[in-house]
Parts: structure tokens; sequence; C-alpha cells
């Protein structure tokens, strides 16, 4: 095992893309069953705010989307 | 406990409970804590305020007191990992200067802010972002938001349970955007508020007792972000659009509890004292020379707000105004509006042309406000029978009996 992380429930996602220079939120997850999860990365940002600027920042962001979800902490 | 305890608790905390729950969420950092603590201090005055008289500064003892709930919840709440350096926190602010400090007018005003930007934040579901606007800002309890969006109060308070614990889960910050965000985010403020006054006017008549103290929810909401962000042009023609429209609240309700169309309803029962808002309100917004969408929608409502009668309105104006708005935020729904201005403008040609793509397209085949334009500019134009046709076509598209009712009476007065 080389690591991993508990995600929060779906309820707390936030999915980014941006088109045509616009930065476009929706709550929730990938609204479609077709997207398929091309990757991740784990970020420690201070709040949501920062962690969706840097979504907006991805590479394939102008085609493809970002999904923002905390992962869960334990205490 | 007496009553004129509780009748001063409940009236102080109508007034003050949003400046106060504004607040208390930024130095608790938890909004459902607030909203707590806050309760807890509202059983607390029915009590204290009974045996000692309302003291003078209600808000004050309000957000006090509830402080001081919230570090009692922490206490108790042995649970929660963080809870130590929380209570520190909390406990920072119980000295006296940072009490004074926080009752500064301008500091109650930004944290009033921060909690619209929070609930409206973008990353929230646009229902929800509502919900929490009116219960956190507004002065609706849960239920009568329940009522008046028609959904049962437990799903309306789940909506709102699910909202905050997203603003805390996902860490949704407590904040007033930075300039580059501000213009894109003021935007989605104004829109849930205009969302707002619109379920309200559009409520059918047997809704309209539940829903319209919607539109007066709104214009409060209005007239709180006009306080809050007194430079913003934008901000004040939404506040002016929506009283404009308001001042024909009584003037658009027949005896029967029927919508009556703006040609036929008796100007005589607009609300002059909220056109006159209205308008200076738009005025001052004008001369700052930063035009937007909702100036352009309100300058529309007071051009025919301030008319003698329809046939001496500026529907050339009213035209101009709608192909500005059409440019700047183009939609179908704008272009037909702007069809039937060009037509009482004596340019039934001209919004004929304007009308040609929407009616050979399908997004609006089943629209009725398309085709009674339609109707309506080949009736100026003198086709009588594509007029009839058009405006049976209109019928069968209406959602509404009263409308259905008219457009066929219409219909069968040209078929003749």
């Amino acid at each position: 095992m080389r690591g991993g992380n508990a995600l929060e429930p779906i309820e707390t996602a936030t999915t980014v893309q941006v088109r045509d220079g616009e930065t476009i939120l929706t709550d929730g997850p990938f609204a479609e069953t077709k997207e398929i999860l091309g990757g991740y990365y784990l970020i420690d940002v201070p709040d949501l705010d920062a962690a969706l600027g840097w979504a907006a920042k991805m590479p394939n962001i102008a085609y493809g989307k970002v999904e923002v979800r905390p992962i869960v902490v334990f205490d | 406990m007496t009553p004129a305890g509780t009748a001063a608790a409940e009236a102080a905390f109508r007034e003050e409970r949003a400046a106060v729950l504004a607040t208390l969420i930024r130095q608790l950092g938890d909004f459902a804590l607030a909203e707590d603590a806050l309760q807890d201090a509202f059983a607390a005055a029915i009590v204290a305020w009974s045996q000692d008289g309302v003291p003078q500064r209600p808000g004050a003892w309000i957000t006090t007191t509830a402080r001081r709930k919230a570090i009692d919840r922490l206490r108790r709440d042995r649970a929660l990992a963080d809870r130590v350096q929380r209570l520190g926190r909390i406990a920072e602010l119980e000295t006296p200067t940072a009490d004074d400090d926080e009752l500064e007018p301008s500091a109650v005003g930004d944290d009033r802010l921060r909690l619209i930007f929070t609930c409206c934040h973008p990353a929230l579901a646009m229902p929800a972002r509502v919900a929490l606007t009116l219960r956190s800002l507004g002065g609706l309890t849960t239920g009568e938001i329940a009522r008046a969006f028609l959904v049962e109060e437990t799903a309306m308070a789940q909506r709102i349970v699910r909202a905050k614990r997203k603003i805390a889960t996902a860490r949704i910050p407590y904040r007033i955007p930075g300039d580059e965000e501000l213009p894109d985010r003021l935007a989605g403020v104004l829109a849930v508020v205009y969302l707002v006054f619109n379920e309200g006017w559009s409520a059918s008549a047997g809704e309209r007792l539940v829903r319209g103290e919607l539109c007066g929810e709104a214009i409060r909401l209005g007239r709180l972000l006009v306080r809050l962000m007194p430079d913003d042009p934008e901000v004040a023609a939404l506040l002016a659009l929506m009283l404009l429209h308001d001042s024909r609240r009584d003037a658009r309700v027949g005896e029967h509890g029927e919508l009556v169309a703006l040609d036929d309803q008796d100007r005589a029962r607009w609300d002059r004292g909220r056109i006159r808002e209205g308008t200076t309100l738009l005025d001052a917004a004008l001369r700052r020379r930063r035009p937007g969408t909702y100036q352009l929608q309100a300058a529309i409502a007071a051009l025919h707000a301030t008319a003698p009668s329809p046939a001496e309105t500026d529907h050339a104006q009213i035209a101009a105004l709608y192909g500005e708005l059409a440019r700047r935020a183009p939609s179908p729904v704008i272009d037909v509006n702007r069809a039937v201005a060009l037509g009482r403008a004596g340019r039934a040609a001209d919004g004929l042309a304007l009308l040609a793509p929407l009616l050979s397209g399908a997004a609006l085949a089943r629209y009725a406000p398309l085709h009674a334009a339609h109707a309506d500019l080949l009736e100026r134009l003198g086709d009588e029978r594509a007029a009839a046709r058009a405006f049976a076509r209109a019928a069968s598209c209406a959602d509404n009996a009263v409308a259905r009712a008219e457009l066929e009476r219409r219909a069968r007065r040209l078929a003749v």
C-alpha cells in the first residue's frame, strides 16, 4: 500500500470547468456517468476558493472538468 | 416570564438576527454553531428581559450572550477534536476592546456582506443559495420559505442543513471576494435576490397569498445590498427594478383574482411612492455611467411606470433598450420583447424580421409569448388571416386558462 484517502461525500463536491475563458462552477460531482476520472491531485489549501482557483489552472480545464472534493481528516 | 419580555425579545431578534448571526459566524467560524447559539441567546433573552427590562443595545446583548452560549456548547461537545483551539480563539474575543470594535456599524455591515457572499457561493446549488439567503438574511422561518417554494418543510430544512454542511466541510470561505472575483460573485448575489422576487411575482392567483411575501423579502434584501454597497449602480438598479414592478402589485390582480395585463391595468392604482423611489434610484445609478443589465431592465420598467397610458409610452426607446440588453445578454426571450416593442413603435416589419429565426427554430416552438408577439405583428401589418392562425397557435401553447381564453378571443375576432 502506497497511500490513499477517504473522500468526503459527493454532497461536498464542486465541479470546475473553463469555457471561452469563463470559469463555470457547478454544485456536485461530474454530472455525466460517461465522464471518466483521468487522474487526481492532492493539494493543501486554506479554503474552497483557493482549491477552485488551482482547479481552474489545470491544463485540460478548457475542455475537461475538474471535480474538487475534500478528503476526510480523521482526528 | 412576562409577555412583554417575550414580545421585546421577539422584536429585537427579528430586527437584529441577520446582523448578529453574520458577526457570530465569523467569530465562531461555524455556521451551525452560530445558529444554535443564537437560539440559546433568544431563550435567555426572554427570561432576562422579563426581569430586567430590555437592554439599551439589544444587538450587543444578544451577540455577547450568544458567544457565551457557543462557548458552553463547545465545552460540552467533547467529540470535537479542535474544540480547545476553538475555545481559545473565542475567549480572545471576550475582551472589552474587541467587543466594542465589533459593534462599529461598518464592521457589522461587512459581516453581513460576508454572509451574503457565502450564502450565494457558486459552489452551492441555486435552490440552496436561495433557501440559505432567505433563512440567514431574510426574516422568514424555514416553514415560511418551504411554503413559499411549495415544498415540504422537512425537505426545505434538509436543503438548508445540507448547504450548511457543504459550507463547513468543503470550506467555503466566509469573506467578501477580492476585486478580481467581485463582479462575477456580485452578479451571482443579485441573481439570487432577483430570483426570489420573480418567484413571488410569478405566483399564480391561488398561490399569491403565500408566495407574494417573497417579493417583499427580495425588496428588503435589495435595500440591504444598497445600504452595504452604495456605490454599485447595478445593485441600486436591481432594487429600482423590483420597486417599479412591485408598484403594480395591486393593479395587476382583477376582482376575481385573475392577472390583468399591463395595457388593461388601472394606472391610478399604481403605487406612486414605489415608482418615485425606483426612478430616483435608477437616475442616480445611471449617472455613474457604468451601464449594466439591471439598469437596462429598470429603465424599461421606468418607461412603462411613468407613462400616462399605453399609447403614450415611449415604445421606440423601450425597443432600443431591449436591443442593448440583447447585445449584452443575448436571449430569445429578450428578442420576443424587443419585437413587440418595435411593433408598438410603428416598426412591425422590423419586429417580424427579428422573430423569423425564432419561429423557424425548435427551441421556442411551444412558447406562447412568441406566437402571441408574432400574431400581434401580423395584425399590425394587416395580415389578419395569418394573425388569427398565430393567435390560435399561441392559445394552444398557453399554460394559464385566463391567458388562453384571451388569446382564443383574439383569434376568433380576426377569423370572422
